[in-house]
């Protein structure tokens, strides 16, 4: 990185900045850049400290990257600190998301943009298909703790179970053998 | 009318903002469940529409929740529907980020880890699911999803390339 040396404490217009900076470039997923921004080219964060923030906000409900900007934020200026990287985050892709909600109120009637879009709402869906097997490769599922992912799906998927009454029985029953099994 | 419709907006999505365990494509099935079959704002086709367009666009996914809140409501649904999904999870991100380092190895933490995990994959399957039956409805449309994972899974390639490719096979009426 030839940038300028990053600087430890970034102030709130730098953070605005470099999370739109972030937010702009992640199609697909935002988080390989954020990870990139903060911890080679600024280094606001040891590879460490960005794995340990990446773990605390993937299992807090909330939009991940969002929590992350939330945190990294907060950690330098506080409520200000997070209100900017927040604010970087969001702003830019709010705009754009919109302008291309706008086109396609406008031109999605056109029959070539309707069967554009039959093909890219189904490449949409494998992009989640993907991330679900990403995921289930994790060290924490090749265990008997694998039957709660089994009973999310059928819950959620198939019985279409409102998700806040399963969640309420689910993840404590799913946390009290997790917690049972690490004695 | 409105305002009703900007107050189940908020009241839906801050709910499921602290239900979206390991982020936002966990609540999708919720979101669908909410949105289409409860409400009834908008098809299933409708919606995944929308979580495309969210798709191709740079920025977090939680982007589709700006774009069915602006469908149902305009600006100020989008305005509203994205404050709602992002305010709770982040003002309880801002509280935890600040205890939880000193419980690193504690054995409740390393617990709600373990125990969250296969649930938030089981959900992750359920949103994949239900996002597949709502955009295909052919052979051909089922066949772009598995080979589109496929891909993401076993190359690094830009994925505007597959969106573009999709909707190229679109177009020509393949799918």
């Amino acid at each position: 990185m030839s940038e300028a040396p990053p600087s430890t404490t970034p102030g709130t217009r730098e953070l605005f900045l470099r999370f739109t900076q972030v937010a702009v470039s992640g199609f697909g997923g935002v988080g390989p850049w954020a990870q990139r921004m903060l911890v080679e080219e600024r280094r606001w964060l040891s590879a460490e400290e960005f794995t340990d923030m990446m773990s605390l906000c993937q299992f807090l409900p909330g939009p991940n990257i969002v929590n992350v900007a939330v945190c990294v934020g907060a950690r330098f200026h506080g409520v200000r600190g997070a209100l900017a990287a927040f604010a970087g985050l969001m702003a830019a892709p709010f705009a754009i998301v919109l302008g291309l909600g706008v086109l396609y109120t406008q031109y999605g009637d056109l029959p070539e943009v309707a069967s554009a879009f039959r093909g890219i709402s189904a490449a949409a869906a494998g992009f989640i298909v993907a991330m679900g097997l990403k995921m289930a490769a994790s060290r924490r599922l090749r265990s008997a703790m694998a039957v709660f992912a089994v009973i999310t799906f059928i819950s959620i998927a198939l019985v279409r179970l409102p998700l806040g009454v399963f969640l309420l029985v689910a993840a404590p029953a799913s946390v009290a053998v997790a917690f049972w099994r690490r004695k | 009318m409105n305002d009703a419709v900007l107050a189940d907006l908020a009241l839906d999505f801050s709910f499921l903002s602290l239900l979206a365990v390991g982020g936002v494509i966990t609540v999708l099935p919720e979101m669908h469940r909410s949105v289409v079959e409860v409400h009834g704002w908008m098809s299933g086709a409708e919606f995944a529409d929308l979580f495309a367009l969210a798709q191709v666009s740079p920025g977090p996914n939680i982007l589709v929740v700006s774009l069915i809140g602006w469908k149902v409501a305009g600006l100020p649904g989008a305005a509203v529907a994205t404050a709602a999904v992002c305010v709770p999870s982040s003002v309880l991100a801002f509280a935890v980020s600040k205890i939880w380092q000193r419980f690193r190895d504690a054995r409740w933490r390393l617990a709600i880890e373990d125990g969250l995990v296969p649930v938030t994959v089981g959900l992750m399957f359920a949103g994949g699911y239900l996002i597949t039956l709502s955009a295909d409805d052919s052979v051909m449309g089922f066949a772009v999803t598995a080979v589109t994972a496929a891909v993401v899974l076993t190359t690094r390639i830009h994925p505007l390339w597959l969106f573009g490719a999709a909707g190229l096979l679109g177009l020509a009426g393949w799918v």
